[in-house]
């Protein structure tokens, strides 16, 4: 009876997985060593993964997993380890040799062409990997036609990439990759720039190529995307494997603990002391087509989030409060005083800060160093006498540095050999250098690790019971609700809500349901 | 849904130009009616088939994300070197000299190649720098001296005609054989680019040549590939150039590069790669070889057809990238 059952349930479970067998083993790794002259970037990491899972390679920026990555496809050699595909061990494995295993990366910036049209980015792969000589236009579109209708996008086949909204260049890059065949699908980073909506349809489509046997590996920090999509988990830290196992086996404080090394305490913000100390004071400030009527005070201690899909205005106040696009109509009282916005110079010498939204663009020079860029917003108050006071820009880097705990060699080197973490906190520190009455940031842990983000809040928490005001602009929900404790939801440039930890501890999936009228659909 | 694909054919950059080239015609035309004579296509074909040749090559370099300034200097030393060694040797002989042209366009593409390829060198410093080393050689070793008598077979090759025309005044104007050299580079470059990998790759590179290095292209064979052909196609025009002149001038050709990269990117090629087509870039060179042509029959004095040279080439890049603009900030699809 018992063993009948068992079988029963075997058949049923072969059934739904379409003939292939959950439990093989698609590619394990184990003990791989990697070294670039004397940095050893992989100290020894173990990875299994196996056909229709998905598996999330997790760890801080810089833990590794970006050469992890290239072992995998080829890019690099392993110093030592095995590396085991479909159950044959391989001693050197070429890029081509990895792709003809079905082995298919999907680079954070999609490697796609922009001056092409879908159907020809989708099938170029496959014309790549065939040698064909000439190019058949009629059977690159079937061929994009097929890829896309397998994993369930509708886009114009022929309309050029550089047309594509961000989401869409990444179903460009997931169709070229399946239709070769692929048998392991390994996503860098996916979801950086998406929005939530688009998140969830590219989840979607990551479980219908589960569904077809596909191995699947993300490499991700968000948690709540972790947990909504992954099988199973494997954690690395400083090149050292730490962990893995089932998605189940980890709860918010083994992933965080493992991720990190260190427990970090996820709570909300309060303020030490509710002040009447009044920092800011915005009424009906209104930009035409940008914003309405929108109103709200900082006090002493307040750390104000605002969020709202893109498009809400969310960014709008910002770019308003800072002067890149003045606010028409309105009043912003800083520190008991009336100032007026008409451009950045009146922000700047208001002493308002502004991280941007794109650091990496706006907020920094990359190939500059720490130093440089640590007083570039200030550069004023070193002149002495006509000279720049090279001591005391060496001496405040260095303090901002240890104080805002950047990891680097010394003050010297580019940004652009920065985490994202670290450069984010290098244009944070830029700003506090110019000893801000306000602190406007936009999206200020985008591309930075879990470690780092914490550390970045700290900072902000620290500045706000100075008396310094402190508006963090994110649609990152979790991130918010933890740290700000009073919260402002755009949505067509009004202000429909505005809510206070004091009253009410303030629910995320609450907060994302007022982004749009229907309540959550776009 | 028809109708929006005729709106975007009437508005392209193509379209721009078309109409650009037909009001032009009809002012000339008005002014002078032996403008809309037979005549015209025939002068006109003459005066820019060498133009044309250079476009061509110098199209498919920005496409692939580079440039090449470096295609006079070639021309000039392909047409002025075989000229010079063949009447001292007293050798006479087509073939030798269109060899001799094409393999000194070579050698310097090559060199092109392994500086941009491989160096990494900016493509406009290193064809800046090889253009400038090559016309010096040129003029350092084999002279300045004009030679107006080039050797006989190679000068007779100025008389083949493939047509003749007479007009109603009597005058007679000949087509040479030559023309046939850019219509069927602009056919073989038309299919390579369109039909072949070799010329989607060309594409790809000027895309994103990191993506095509990961897509698995030869990043550097495909840029070798660009730079022989622009290097030997300079040198064979070049020659073409000498013979129609019936005279080698090793510095004729020279400072002609601007105008060429103006006609090329008037004709809706983008200098930042990846986009352009054969028949943006034939109406380019038309619409420029009218302007230094035949403006002088509008009454407009010579310096003013520099202006407006510049002009069209400051209007027609600013359409192209007000386009570019657009679709940048176009609704996201």
């Amino acid at each position: 009876m018992e063993i009948c059952l068992k079988a029963l349930l075997y058949g049923a479970l072969l059934k739904r997985n379409e003939g292939f067998d959950m439990a093989e083993v698609f590619l394990k790794l184990e003990n791989i060593k990697k070294s670039f002259g004397g940095v050893k970037a992989l100290k020894g990491v173990n990875l299994e993964v196996r056909k229709g899972e998905v598996l999330c390679l997790a760890g801080e920026n810089g833990c590794g997993k970006s050469t992890l990555i290239k072992v995998i496809s080829g890019a690099h050699d392993a110093d030592s380890g095995e590396y085991i595909l479909d159950g044959n061990k391989v001693d050197k494995l070429k890029p081509i040799d990895a792709i003809r295993a079905g082995i298919q990366v999907i680079y954070q910036d999609f490697a796609v062409f922009p001056n092409l049209t879908v159907a020809e980015n989708i099938a170029m792969n496959n014309s790549l990997m065939t040698g064909a000589k000439v190019m058949n236009w009629k059977r690159a579109r079937e061929l994009a036609i097929e890829a896309m209708k397998q994993v369930g996008a509708n886009m114009d086949p022929d309309v050029l990439v550089e047309r594509l909204t961000v989401a869409n260049k990444q179903m460009v890059a997931i169709c070229r990759a399946i239709i070769n065949d692929a048998k392991f699908l390994i996503l860098d980073e996916p979801t950086t720039a998406l929005t939530k909506k688009e998140v969830e349809n590219l989840f979607q489509i990551i479980r219908r190529l589960k569904e077809k046997g596909i191995a699947i590996m993300i490499v991700n920090h968000k948690l709540d995307e972790i947990y909504e999509i992954a099988d199973k988990l494997t954690i690395i830290r400083n090149g050292e494997y730490v962990s893995s196992g089932d998605i189940s086996e980890y709860d918010r404080a083994r992933f965080i603990r493992d991720l990190t090394g260190h427990d970090i305490v996820e709570t909300t913000y309060h303020p030490e002391k509710v002040s009447q100390d009044e920092v800011l004071k915005v009424e009906n400030l209104s930009r035409k087509g940008a914003f309405e009527n929108v109103s709200f005070t900082i006090n002493k201690g307040d750390v104000l989030g605002v969020t709202g899909l893109l498009g809400s205005g969310r960014s709008e106040i910002g770019d308003a409060i800072f002067g890149i696009a003045p606010a028409e109509t309105g009043r912003i009282v800083l520190n008991g005083n009336e100032v007026k916005i008409k451009g950045i110079e009146d922000a700047v010498s208001n002493r308002i800060a502004y991280v941007p939204e794109d650091r990496l663009t706006q907020g920094l020079f990359l190939e500059r160093s720490i130093r440089d860029n640590m007083v570039a917003a200030s550069i004023g108050k070193y002149f002495k006498k006509g000279k720049l006071d090279h001591k005391q820009i060496a001496d405040d880097t260095q303090m901002w540095i240890d104080k805002v705990a950047v990891v680097t060699a010394n003050d010297l080197v580019p940004i652009r050999t920065l985490s994202g973490g670290n450069a984010q906190k290098v244009v944070i520190a830029k700003w506090l250098n110019t000893d801000p009455q306000l602190i406007v940031l936009n999206g200020p842990t985008v591309g930075v690790d879990i470690g780092s983000k914490s550390e970045i809040f700290e900072i902000l928490h620290e500045l706000a019971k100075e008396g310094v005001g402190v508006i963090v602009i994110s649609d990152d929900l979790s991130e918010l609700v933890q740290n700000c404790n009073k919260i402002i939801v755009m949505r067509n440039g009004q202000a429909v809500a505005h809510l206070d930890q004091a009253d009410e501890l303030v629910n995320e999936n609450e907060l994302y349901g007022m982004f749009s009228e229907e309540g959550g659909e776009q | 849904m028809k109708s929006i694909k005729w709106k975007e054919v009437l508005t392209s950059n193509q379209m721009f130009i078309i109409y650009i080239i037909a009001i032009l015609s009809l002012a000339i035309g008005m002014k002078n009616s032996a403008f809309f004579d037979f005549s015209t296509v025939i002068t006109l074909s003459r005066a820019l088939l060498v133009t044309l040749c250079f476009a061509i090559c110098e199209m498919v370099v920005i496409i692939s994300g580079g440039i090449d300034v470096s295609f006079p200097a070639v021309a000039c030393a392909a047409l002025y070197i075989p000229v010079k060694v063949m009447t001292d040797a007293e050798i006479d002989n087509v073939f030798l000299a269109f060899l001799f042209a094409a393999v000194i366009g070579l050698v310097v593409g090559i060199v092109n190649a392994i500086l941009i390829s491989i160096l990494k060198i900016p493509p406009l410093i290193a064809t800046l720098g090889v253009s400038s080393m090559t016309s010096g050689a040129l003029l350092t070793f084999f002279g300045t001296r004009e030679i107006s008598r080039i050797p006989e077979s190679v000068s007779a090759l100025s008389k083949v005609f493939i047509l003749n025309y007479t007009n109603a005044s009597g005058a007679t104007y000949s087509l040479t054989v030559f023309i046939l050299v850019p219509i069927i580079l602009c056919i073989a470059v038309h299919l390579i680019l369109r039909y072949t990998m070799l010329g989607r790759g060309i594409f790809a590179i000027g895309g994103d040549q990191n993506a095509a290095r990961i897509a698995g292209f030869n990043v550097i064979r495909l840029q070798f590939i660009v730079y022989i052909f622009s290097g030997v196609m300079a040198g064979i025009a070049g020659m073409i150039y000498c013979i129609l002149c019936d005279s080698a001038n090793p510095l004729n050709l020279m400072g002609s590069e601007m105008m060429i990269i103006a006609a090329v990117v008037v004709g809706g090629t983008r200098i930042t790669g990846g986009h352009g087509s054969v028949s943006g870039t034939i109406l380019g060179v038309i619409l420029i070889a009218l302007i230094q042509n035949n403006l002088i029959m509008l009454g407009v004095p010579t310096y003013w057809q520099t202006f407006v040279v510049g002009a069209v080439i400051v209007i027609g890049t600013s359409i192209t990238s007000l386009k570019a603009k657009a679709v940048e900030q176009n609704q996201k699809v």
